[in-house]
């Protein structure tokens, strides 16, 4: 059995540091399971959000080695020998304490979307390939990676302007439910900032739901925003009706 | 003492999986003011990490099927010692149930002429189970949260109720802690709703979440309600075997309702032996028996375990239908599951036993504290179906909201006494202040060991008193805790009662254990390995406190009235 050295972020909102750990590697062991380590072991009180542990809850983001990575799907294996691992919280939202970061912000934004609306006499019939699109993006276990890397986000912390590529997928999701009738193309643009987005597609490349999020969700809801403002029959009915 | 704050509702609701999401949804539709309180952020519960499929007579697919085959499947898998009222009620319902989440928003898989298609799983004579490929419960649970943030509802994230609040014989709050700062905090209730899911955090090897460490089970007993059947906990009989660090995780059952087929070490399948009928689709009790026995007797895979194979179905029918099975098994074990074979071995899934609750309301035996989901008992008797717990916590979820909402309306708050309060805020800060005890993390691991070992899928009298006994000493242990660091997010303070539970809750698996002497679902006793039908099979076992201990009784079952026996006789 190797041992691996980690240094994992101690600290809170007001600063910390790394601190180093020696972890004994087990076969296929993931990053998460030295974390476990280190909390029997050393440090009971060092702090990570974790569920399932087999990358189906979206709990455990962290940046590994400066990525973007779930640490219960980040295999100890995949770093070279004697390579030191360094773990730290994800870097767009504020720290709490250690690997545990204020993801609150995501969930105000995800209340604000305007909910599913069917018609009220629907009838309930839909087809695999109507539901298919929907399904692609209801596969999302809200990580949050894909606002961790967000630019928009990220670097310029627009999160007064801008809801992030895990809500355009949302935002889509509904825009293409077979059975919904409200529009959200207005909401997209004004609320939820679709505009921003300059398709740099590092939001679809950290996924680890594999979710085509900039080309399937992104792109398509630009367009429908792009019909109903920059149409030039929309925007003479709009002058008419003066809204 | 330190202060604390206090928020005050008619009805709370903890726990945030399906079943508390549909009980917060009913709750608040019935006007009742409802808070949701989750241990975690929401969605990310158990719930989550449910895959097969939701149990339901649709008769989408199967159009012979109905609620008397539904609900007889569910009695005979649980062997007859189920609850008839809630299985029922679960088979009546359960269709509109699943429809409502349609309603909702949900995408499941299609059939051709465009309804909600349905797969075949183990002990249902019909295909029944509502899907999203393998990933039917994060489907549910996004579903219901959608529903419940646009309800009304007050969500309260990362906060661990730790003790229920009593005011005579009924339940008026709850108290806890907020995991980010670990201040403490107040629910003042007229109706509390437990939704807190299972125990599978006592074992070694479990398919289970950490949230699983049987909270609500052992609140609701320390505050002296009945729990009934704890003997009975599932072992799946699918969970991955190597690598060493993703031991337990699930393989769903929709891999053998897609097709899969189990083989021993001489490329056997074995099955033929154990089930010639049902073959790899019978219940899931006696799938996991027989993989156990196989590997026993010297017939395992390279890791100990069976091979499970479905790539005869072609990789891009496995890949469609199985995504999630293929991802796991590629990026945690190297293994391409549409080329060969998986290792599989039983893991610790879902405990049928829980708190005792009557069908119509989800009431327990304590007034103003109701249950719902897999924390409840009763619903699936000795062995649950597949299917069966996503479709019970909607039926029972609705339920259970709308009977606390009734209960709570009307009804003024108790005051709380202060001292009260302060006493448990002590207990609950004593690990920091003990300046010798042991690490909360070793216990935990020495727990997990001992009921890996002694409570496991086979059973005797010498191991499961053997288990008691490591179990007591275990609890004189934990006694005396000692853990570092500071009062913010810290998960070894937040082990120390997550530890009391698992003790509790363990300890009453163990004694109903050794209790029933017979063979019944998923309790199998080697010195008594036949079923005793005239005798315990009409026989619930209760737990509750007792003369400060924990006291177990037997009591009969209550007998389904003669229409429903009918359908049984019927069938020979």
């Amino acid at each position: 059995m190797s041992v691996a050295k980690l240094r994992v972020f101690r600290g809170d909102a007001q600063g910390g540091e790394e601190k180093e750990y020696e972890v004994p590697v087990d076969e296929g062991m993931v990053v998460l399971d030295a974390l476990f380590y280190i909390q029997a072991n050393y440090d009971g009180d060092l702090a990570i959000r974790w569920n399932c542990k087999a990358a189906k809850c979206g709990s455990c983001s962290t940046e590994i080695n400066g990525k973007p990575k779930l640490a219960c799907k980040t295999r100890m294996d995949s770093f070279a020998e004697g390579e030191t691992i360094t773990v730290h919280p994800i870097k767009a939202f504020p720290v709490i304490k250690d690997l545990v970061t204020d993801v609150s912000w995501n969930y105000e934004v995800s209340k604000k979307i305007p909910p599913f609306t069917p018609a009220e006499d629907t009838e309930w019939v839909m087809y695999q390939e109507d539901v298919e699109r929907g399904q692609e993006f209801r596969k999302c276990i809200e990580c949050f990676m894909c606002q961790n890397v967000c630019h928009i986000l990220r670097d310029h912390n627009r999160k007064d302007a801008f809801a992030g590529p895990r809500f355009m997928i949302k935002i889509a999701e509904r825009e293409m439910h077979p059975l919904d009738v409200l529009d959200r193309r207005e909401f997209a643009r004004e609320e939820a900032g679709v505009g921003f987005c300059n398709i740099t597609k590092c939001c679809t490349e950290v996924c680890p739901e594999d979710i085509h999020i900039t080309d399937n969700g992104i792109i398509p809801l630009k367009e429908r925003v792009v019909d109903k403002y920059y149409d030039p029959l929309s925007w003479l009915l709009r002058k008419v009706k003066g809204k | 003492m330190e202060k604390y704050e206090t928020h005050t509702h008619d009805v709370i609701i903890i726990g945030a999986g399906g079943a508390g999401l549909r009980a917060a949804i009913e709750s608040s539709a019935k006007g009742a003011s409802t808070a949701l309180i989750c241990k975690s952020l929401l969605g990310k519960a158990h719930t989550v990490m449910a895959e097969g499929g939701v149990a339901a007579a649709l008769a989408n697919v199967d159009t012979k099927d109905n609620w008397e085959t539904h609900f007889k499947d569910t009695m005979k898998g649980g062997k007859m010692l189920n609850n008839w009222q809630m299985a029922l009620y679960h088979a009546q319902e359960a269709p509109e149930r699943v429809r409502e989440l349609e309603y909702w928003g949900a995408l499941f898989d299609r059939t051709k002429e465009g309804g909600i298609n349905q797969r075949a799983f183990g002990g249902h004579t019909w295909k029944r189970l509502a899907h999203v490929g393998d990933r039917t419960g994060l489907e549910m649970i996004r579903t219901l949260q959608e529903k419940g943030i646009h309800s009304g509802i007050d969500v309260y994230m990362e906060c661990t109720i730790t003790h229920l609040v009593k005011d005579g014989d009924r339940v008026v709050g709850a108290f806890g802690y907020w995991r980010e700062s670990g201040k403490f905090v107040l629910f003042r209730a007229n109706a509390i709703v437990l939704a807190t899911g299972g125990v599978g955090k006592a074992y070694k090897y479990t398919s289970n979440s950490w949230e699983y460490t049987g909270d609500g089970h052992a609140m609701a007993y320390e505050a002296g309600a009945e729990l009934i059947d704890m003997e009975f906990i599932q072992f799946h009989p699918t969970g991955m075997v190597w690598p060493p660090s993703v031991r337990g995780i699930l393989v769903t059952e929709a891999v053998r309702g897609e097709g899969g087929i189990l083989t021993n070490s001489e490329g056997e399948r074995f099955m033929e032996r154990y089930d010639p009928e049902r073959m790899e689709l019978s219940t899931r009790d006696v799938v996991a028996r027989s993989i156990y026995t196989e590997v026993e007797q010297g017939r395992g895979s390279p890791h100990g375990g069976a091979f499970l194979d479905v790539s005869h179905r072609g990789a891009d029918y496995v890949k469609r239908k199985l995504p999630s099975m293929y991802h796991q098994f590629m990026e945690f074990a190297d293994i391409d599951i549409t080329k060969g074979p998986m290792e599989v071995f039983p893991t610790t899934h879902y405990v049928m036993g829980g708190v005792k609750v009557e069908g119509d309301t989800c009431s327990s035996t304590v007034p103003g504290l109701f249950a719902a989901g897999e924390v409840a008992g009763g619903m699936h008797g000795a062995n649950r179906l597949g299917g069966n717990s996503l479709s019970d916590l909607l039926v029972f979820g609705k339920r259970a909201g709308e009977g606390a909402a009734a209960y709570a309306s009307g009804k003024s708050h108790a005051s709380i006494p202060a001292e009260l309060i302060e006493g448990y805020a002590n207990e609950l800060r004593e690990p920091f202040n003990n300046t010798q005890g042991e690490n909360p993390y070793t216990i935990h691991q020495d727990l997990q060991d001992v009921m890996q070992l002694y409570i496991g899928v086979f059973r005797t009298e010498e191991n499961i008193q053997t288990g008691i006994d490591k179990i007591e000493a275990l609890k004189e242990r934990a006694k005396t805790l000692k853990i570092e660091g500071s009062v913010m997010f810290n998960p070894g303070w937040h082990l120390c009662r997550d530890l009391k539970s698992m003790l509790i809750v363990s300890e009453a698996l163990a004694r109903c254990a050794l209790a029933r002497k017979e063979s019944r679902g998923a309790h199998s006793r080697v010195d008594f390995p036949e079923s005793d039908d005239g005798t315990w099979g009409k026989l619930n076992f209760i737990v509750a406190p007792k003369d400060g201990a924990m006291g177990l009784e037997t009591r009969p079952i209550v007998e389904m009235p003669d229409e429903l026996s009918k359908l049984f006789t019927e069938d020979k």
